[in-house]
């Protein structure tokens, strides 16, 4: 136990160079151009961010492009969530306590910033349990916690649970719109209109479902899946690791499969704990991802034996037809056939101060990613990308 | 969304620890990680410890970066004694 880790080595520059010098090798050889780039996608908020904060875009040949899938677990929330939310905190006796990013997000007329400046009681908690001991100093109010992320998420939302039903407060809910990784992979594998050359996947989600979880997208859709850590170095090395993988498949040597980088997060099975808990207290049903549509089997809501904490069987929630954003293309940034600057909004109409669609809202949307750290990549001036 | 933050556990009780980030410590629920121990660097997400970081690991990873900037070194001053000789 001595020393501990060094974690700033994780951004040394030599180091950086050094994996740069291969990956442009690397790109080379697999036939990476300009006009057919490899393309990799990550699907993590926390990864689109890094990427463009670091400026690593910048950094990689021509041939190599670097796409953003659906990450942020806020922009994929459909619009009648979202309004059923805002909806949710204006009844009487109700408590909306939610994660800070959902706050700003427009419904079809309100965000749940607006409602609560006009009296509703909104709260903004660090974590689920915070929710709960609201409901606990609460009991005549009912609480709905906004149940939205992934699996990095919802296995402590589903802790809660079982903490609210042990300690026997019913007064605590959440309004379920968690979505899963694996099988959206699948669904954006097989996207139409542009190529696709390998996943990097996400790390934390990948700390409770574990590396093993991607085998099946690997193998039957022959895409190399790298598991990656945060920092600059972890991105950099698993994207030589996916280009060793791609060089593997156009040589014939090799097919797809999934490495870890971030072994020292990430094992082959995860935490079971926190899958046994997943199992126990969600259902899986076909979500609908904002911008996407219903992709099979990619949501979680709650089980039979939990379904007294599910807000919508303890309020009727009626909202009508949501009213969307007119020419934001959130989804094709998310299903890899654009980027940002390819949205005549981008930076105009839509800006963080003034979103239009939920990528720029969300500080891990793709979107406003861009906006803060990357204005100047497609103009070929990287350096111009001035902090706003 | 998915942020989580490595820290070092200080001390367990029951199912709850308090955690060490770089000097500022903060209370970490246990339930997914049972058998975490003072000592341990888990990374901890929306207040919950979810994973025990595995140190051996973590410097096997920096020791590869290590030896990759000094090929690279090695191969830059190599060229530069081509150059000049
Ligand atoms: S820039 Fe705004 S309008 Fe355009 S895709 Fe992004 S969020 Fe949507």
């Amino acid at each position: 136990m001595t020393g501990g880790i060094d974690f700033a080595a994780f951004r040394s520059e030599p180091a950086a160079n050094a994996l740069v010098g291969r990956i442009n090798r690397l790109t080379e050889r697999a036939g990476g151009t300009s006009e057919r780039p490899i393309a990799l996608m990550e699907v993590c908020g926390t990864h689109t961010v890094a990427i463009s904060r670091f400026g690593l875009r910048a950094m990689l040949p021509p041939g190599l492009r670097l796409l953003s899938g659906p990450g942020c677990p806020v922009c994929v929330t459909p619009l009648i969530e979202i309004d059923r939310s805002i909806a949710a905190a204006t009844m009487p006796d109700v408590i909306v306590a939610t994660f800070g990013d959902m706050m700003r997000v427009p419904g079809s007329h309100r965000s749940l910033e607006s409602v609560r400046a006009d009296g509703a009681d909104v709260r903004i908690v660090y974590s689920p349990m915070d929710a709960l001991e609201v409901a606990r100093k609460n009991p005549a109010k009912l609480v709905v916690f906004l149940g939205v992320g992934f699996e990095t998420t919802s296995p402590i939302i589903a802790a809660t649970i079982v903490a609210a039903a042990r300690e026997g407060i019913s007064n605590f809910t959440v309004l379920p719109f968690f979505k899963t990784v694996p099988a959206a992979l699948d669904m954006l594998a097989a996207v139409p209109g542009r190529p696709l050359d390998g996943f990097i996947c996400p790390g934390h989600v990948s700390v409770i479902i574990g590396s093993d979880a991607y085998l099946p997208v690997a193998r039957d859709r022959n895409i190399p899946c790298v598991v990656t850590g945060f920092e600059p170095l972890d991105i950099l090395a698993g994207v030589v690791m996916l280009l060793e993988q791609v060089v593997a498949i156009r040589e014939a040597t090799g097919s797809a499969g999934v490495a870890v980088q971030y072994s020292r997060a990430v094992t082959p099975e995860g935490n079971t704990t926190a899958q046994g808990l997943m199992d126990d207290v969600f259902a899986v049903y076909d979500a609908e991802w904002r911008g996407i549509g219903v992709v099979p089997a990619t949501g979680q809501t709650l089980s039979k034996k939990y379904e007294m904490f599910d807000a919508t069987k303890r309020l009727e929630i009626d909202v009508p037809t949501p009213v969307g954003e007119s020419g934001c293309i959130c989804g094709e940034i998310m299903l890899g056939r654009n980027l940002p600057p390819d949205c005549p909004h981008f930076g105009a109409a839509c800006t963080p101060r003034s979103p239009v669609g939920p990528c720029m809202v969300s500080t891990e949307g793709s979107c406003a990613a861009f906006y803060k750290y990357e204005q100047g990549w497609r103009s070929g001036d990287p350096d111009g990308t001035e902090e706003k | 969304m998915c942020l989580a933050v490595p820290g070092r556990i200080l001390e367990v009780e029951g199912t709850k620890g308090r955690v060490d980030f770089n000097g500022i410590s903060r209370e970490a629920d246990l339930t997914l990680l049972p058998d975490a121990e003072a000592g341990d660097y888990v990374l901890v997400h929306a207040g919950f410890a979810i994973q025990r970081l595995d140190e051996a690991e973590a410097r096997e990873t920096l020791k590869l970066f290590g030896e990759l900037a000094e090929a690279l070194e090695q191969e830059d001053a190599d060229r530069s004694d081509r150059e000049s000789s």
